[in-house]
């Protein structure tokens, strides 16, 4: 009886198991169109949206989104809050120290500075980034000043107030943010910054990994992901 | 929500204003002010609590105990608040993972320090991954009173601790002479005369946890200054309502919510204190007995 009792709570416990592995929360930071941005309905929409909808729907998981504070957005990954970071995030010799990434679903995007004229100083002036990414650490080594901001959407009003000279993000990133603001203008030459844009997971999630990197293989081999890049104007195809 | 809202580029004036403050998005966000004033409403008793423990348990004669109310009224009180939130409420989330994880998954081989990764067994994690995202949401917010508990019930101990020695002495006393216990004295005579000393600090706290609550989003909860700052974002062609920066006017909207706030506690506090200072052998006690007299 005792034995049964037992094999029964370790059926229910291993199922329970097997079900939980199951659901992989995405993290993102719902912030950055056209990559990741909150609709008008209230929910995760973008680039990514699709791309983890259709990766998850391939590997077979069944996944769920969460946002996310950009600056917080690694220790919560690593301290299991959520699964697998997507959120533009480039892969860089820092954060792969930290977490693992998987094979880059978007080649390196550019990075475009945007000022409201053509004749701002690049190499001394004033340059506004996003705390924590690769644009801020590129800045950071050059002439320019450096003013960090917390969100994406504060580097670019902080150009238009004329807090700073200039910004600097991803190229997809600055044209849709001139799309929406016709003072602002791409001023000198693209940057090529980060080796490409993958999902973070967590160094000890090998498996996870690996279902994704092959859904991104297959993806890229069908060319639905150079259909996918095209549809949000996110980079150059593959 | 309006059936004419379907198609927002057909919009113009009123309409696509009606439309635009009720689309989705805008509903989530009206929700956010209950869930500010639901966060006040929960943390300020549990404050009061941890405070009340706190004054008790520094004052105490037991001297382990002591220690424990002075140390945790002068570290809290010590450390900055966003590092507190940064810091602590991740090492919170962990130790109650650990602990599930010690009881359920008492075979489990592989270390939960795995480098920079924290990894416990599917069945500690806490809210379990496959729970509805509104689990791990109340969740949040359940580690969030908790936070702001302990800090502000930080503070408050050291209020209520000033405030029991304020109470004149020969109360107690008077007290002790009619042959009351320590006990008795303590519920009958001091805590009830104390929170007239208190309200001034009290009402300073509560204030400050008003101002506080943006901290919410530092721990994960959608907040009413996230959503006014993401709401006023410039909004390109992506998005069914395309507008500049309107962060001001959303800004401008909580200002007016929270001065609000504070006026009606500005009034409740008042008439708090003229309630407290009934019968006491304060300057505003003496003066409502004259009055009435």
């Amino acid at each position: 009886m005792k034995t049964l009792v037992f094999a029964a709570a370790s059926a229910v416990l291993l199922a329970g198991a097997a079900m939980a592995q199951d659901v992989v929360r995405l993290g993102t930071e719902g912030a950055y169109p056209p990559w990741n941005f909150i609709n008008d309905a209230g929910a995760v929409d973008g680039f990514e949206r699709e791309l983890g909808d259709e990766l998850c729907k391939r590997a077979e998981l069944n996944c769920e989104w969460v946002t996310n504070d950009w600056d917080s957005i690694i220790p919560n990954l690593v301290s299991g809050n959520y699964d697998v970071i997507l959120a533009g995030m480039s892969i860089t010799d820092e954060r792969d120290q930290v977490i693992d990434f998987t094979q880059a679903y978007t080649p390196p995007d550019p990075s475009t500075f945007a000022a409201m004229s053509s004749d701002v100083d690049l190499t001394s002036g004033v340059i506004a980034a996003q705390t924590g990414t690769i644009q801020a650490g590129y800045v950071a080594e050059t002439g320019a000043t450096l003013v960090e901001f917390a969100t994406p959407d504060e580097t670019i009003a902080a150009v238009v107030n004329g807090e700073a000279d200039a910004v600097l993000a991803d190229d997809s990133f600055i044209k849709t943010a001139l799309a929406a603001n016709g003072d602002l203008q791409i001023v000198g030459d693209p940057v090529a910054l980060g080796g490409g844009v993958a999902m973070g997971v967590r160094e000890s999630d090998g498996d996870l990994r690996d279902k994704f990197d092959a859904a991104i293989s297959a993806m890229k081999t069908d060319g639905s992901l150079n259909a996918m890049i095209v549809k949000w104007e996110v980079s150059s195809k593959w | 929500m309006f059936s004419n809202c379907s198609d927002p580029d057909l919009l113009d004036g009123l309409a696509w204003v009606a439309c635009y403050l009720t689309n989705g998005k805008h509903l989530v966000a009206y929700t956010s002010f209950g869930t500010v004033l639901l966060l006040l409403a929960i943390t300020a008793p549990i404050s009061l609590a941890f405070g009340f423990g706190g004054a008790i348990a520094a004052r105490s004669r037991i001297a382990p105990l002591r220690w424990f109310g002075q140390a945790y009224t002068a570290i809290v009180r010590g450390v900055p608040d966003i590092l507190f939130f940064l810091f602590f409420v991740i090492a919170l989330d962990q130790a109650f993972e650990w602990m599930r994880h010690q009881a359920f998954c008492p075979n489990w081989v592989e270390p939960i320090r795995q480098g920079n990764d924290f990894v416990v067994c599917t069945a500690a994690k806490l809210p379990l991954s496959t729970s509805p995202q509104w689990v791990h949401e109340v969740y949040g917010f359940l580690l969030a009173v908790l936070t702001f508990a302990i800090v502000f019930g930080a503070f408050a101990a050291n209020v209520l601790f000033g405030a029991m020695r304020a109470v004149p002495v020969a109360q107690i006393e008077t007290a002790q002479a009619y042959g009351m216990t320590e006990r008795q004295s303590f519920w009958r005579i001091l805590v009830p005369q104390m929170w007239v000393f208190a309200l001034p600090g009290l009402s300073n706290l509560w204030l400050i946890l008003v101002k506080a609550t943006p901290l919410l989003f530092l721990l994960g909860v959608e907040d009413i200054v996230y959503w006014a700052r993401e709401l006023g974002g410039t909004k390109g062609q992506i998005f069914a309502y395309p507008h500049p920066d309107w962060r001001l006017w959303y800004f401008l909207g909580l200002l007016v919510f929270y001065l609000a706030l504070t006026q009606v506690s500005e009034v409740v506090l008042r008439r708090l204190s003229i309630r407290l200072s009934r019968g006491q052998a304060t300057f505003a006690g003496e003066a409502q007995r004259k009055a009435a007299a």
